[in-house]
């Protein structure tokens, strides 16, 4: 049995141009990320990491048609890219929640442009929303719900409206040590719930090797694939302390290599 | 107060007293300071510190204002200056705001209209007042003309400015869901741009009674702004106090207001101070 492509990164290039600060009013070229090329299998959790300045929010900016590459292709299900999509939900490191809006509100919004009727919205979204274990939050203002609340409240709005590839960009960054953690567990059960593909951008080896089952170790810029490393762990959710297996220490010590011999290179982690 | 009826009578009465003494404190802590300064109003020109004829005792001021109640002359130049500032507020708020997101959401025209609107915003409404007059007259048009003119500059930048502060992180996650650039911006711009479009409107209420008062007093019929002039001409100083007062309750009135209804469209906004 054949699992089928998903995404496919096919020798893809992203240049800016930007302000030379050598030269006063001159422009140059700056090339975030540079011969990229990697496939994303259907229903898979992989995670991209990599040093400052690998082009990791360019190639998200990318992956939801937000920008187009300078060169190369990418390709969803065969088909390449042209613009945003519904078929692709992101979640922010800043949450991006609509302040205005309730969590209920946040969550509808993306029905909403799904064009889903009005009388829908309001079940569907209590249905995300207790998914995410914040049923009784429904009404509550985005100011009102801690950090890791609204990461939960991101995480359904994206869900919500039926995507069939979940993009995070560093989604629990701005939380702390122990919200990451439960949000990580609770992440891979909606994973396995949902059955969804998730390519997951991070700065921390950690959480890379926790989640994802491949990891996608990119250099500095440009950016480019250095290594995609298998990440053979099995039961992660039911290992109550899998960070502690050996298995575990392996996959993350040949990940931490890889980005330390980049270090040596020039890059900094 | 919904759980009174469950509870027995003497705890009852006991609630029902506590309340009653923080309100009173409540009461208290607000108007003392203001009873302290009509007192001293009332008791500066009577001990001769100021002189009667320039500062009538505040019990004079209010006999005034009594009698001008009941006449019924207050009402006209209230009502007569209302209409003024109402129309012209109305009116800068039906142009400011469609113009103010229109040149907010297109960098072109906010390039080639900034110059423009700094120079007007920077020109003090009061001293084009002559050329209102001059071109309008001195009628209700040339009136409702400053008041609308002075209105829109807070309310068309302030709206430019909310356009253009728009988290872009909020953009981008519209945009990542492919809405259209019309949903975007009724759904998304417009609602985060309205804390600040409401800063401009509360900037223009104030704006439109000093306007209109120094308008009145320059050439009019009717109004309160009219009714002080004419006042301190014929040396009825109490008149006159009289309608200072009604003016300061007038704005008072109308910020009061303005705030309310911006705290009911910012309910969402993050408390300050918690």
């Amino acid at each position: 049995m054949t699992v089928s492509e998903k995404i496919r990164f096919e020798k893809v290039a992203k240049s800016f141009i930007v302000r030379d600060p050598k030269q006063k009013g001159a422009t140059q070229q700056f090339t975030a990320v540079k011969d990229l090329s990697f496939t994303v299998k259907e229903g898979e959790f992989i995670t991209l990491v990599g040093p400052s300045g690998c082009g990791k929010s360019t190639l998200l900016d990318l992956l939801s048609g937000l920008t187009s590459p300078t060169s190369g292709s990418i390709y969803m299900d065969g088909k390449e890219i042209t613009g945003p999509g519904l078929d692709r939900g992101i979640v922010f490191q800043q949450y991006a929640l609509f302040p205005w809006k309730t969590a209920r509100g946040n969550i509808e919004f993306g029905l909403e442009a799904k064009g889903i009727p009005k009388h829908e919205r309001k079940e569907l979204a209590e249905h995300f929303l207790s998914l995410v274990g914040l049923g009784t939050f429904a009404n509550r203002y985005p100011h009102e719900l801690s950090g890791g609340m609204k990461q939960r409240v991101a995480i359904a709005r994206s869900l919500a409206f039926n995507p069939d590839v979940l993009l995070m960009d560093e989604p629990f960054a701005a939380l702390d040590a122990q919200t990451r953690e439960t949000l990580q567990s609770e992440l891979l059960r909606i994973w396995e719930k949902t059955k969804k593909t998730i390519i997951f951008i991070t700065h921390g080896i950690d959480e890379a090797v926790y989640l994802g089952e491949r990891v996608v170790v990119l250099t500095p810029g440009p950016g480019t694939v250095k290594k995609i490393v298998d990440i053979p762990l099995k039961h992660r959710l039911y290992d109550a302390d899998i960070r502690s297996n050996p298995e575990f220490v392996k996959a993350r010590h040949e990940v931490w290599s890889l980005l330390h011999e980049l270090e040596y290179q020039g890059a900094y982690i | 107060m919904e759980n009174v009826k469950a509870v027995p009578g003497a705890l009852q009465s006991r609630r029902i007293r506590i309340n009653l003494s923080l309100n009173i404190r409540k009461l208290f802590k607000q108007s003392i300071v203001l009873i302290l300064l009509a007192l001293v109003w009332q008791l500066a020109p009577l001990t001769g510190l100021a002189d009667p004829a320039f500062l009538p005792p505040f019990s004079d001021v209010i006999q005034a204002l009594w009698n001008l109640i009941l006449s019924g002359e207050l009402f006209h130049h209230f009502e007569a200056s209302m209409v003024r500032s109402l129309s012209g507020f109305a009116l800068a708020l039906l142009i400011a705001i469609p113009l103010g997101l229109i040149i907010g959401w297109y960098p072109l025209a906010r390039e080639l209209l900034n110059p423009v609107m700094e120079l007007f915003r920077n020109t003090a409404a009061l001293a084009l007042l002559p050329v209102f007059m001059l071109i309008l007259g001195i009628g209700e048009t040339s009136k409702i003309a400053i008041v609308l003119f002075a209105c829109t500059w807070p309310i068309l930048l302030n709206t430019i400015a909310a356009v253009g502060n728009v988290d872009p992180l909020l953009i981008k996650s519209a945009r990542s869901m492919n809405i259209s650039s019309f949903k975007l911006f009724l759904k998304v711009i417009l609602p985060a741009s309205v804390p600040t479009i409401f800063t401009g409107i509360r900037m223009a209420g104030t704006g439109a009674i000093l306007v209109l008062i120094a308008a009145e007093m320059v050439g009019a019929k009717e109004g309160l702004g009219y009714l002080i002039t004419y006042s301190q001409y014929n040396f009825e100083i109490p008149e006159m106090f009289a309608g200072i007062l009604t003016i300061a309750l007038l704005g008072l009135l109308i910020n009061q207001g303005l705030s309310v209804v911006e705290r009911k469209l910012s309910k969402w906004k993050q408390q300050v101070n918690g």
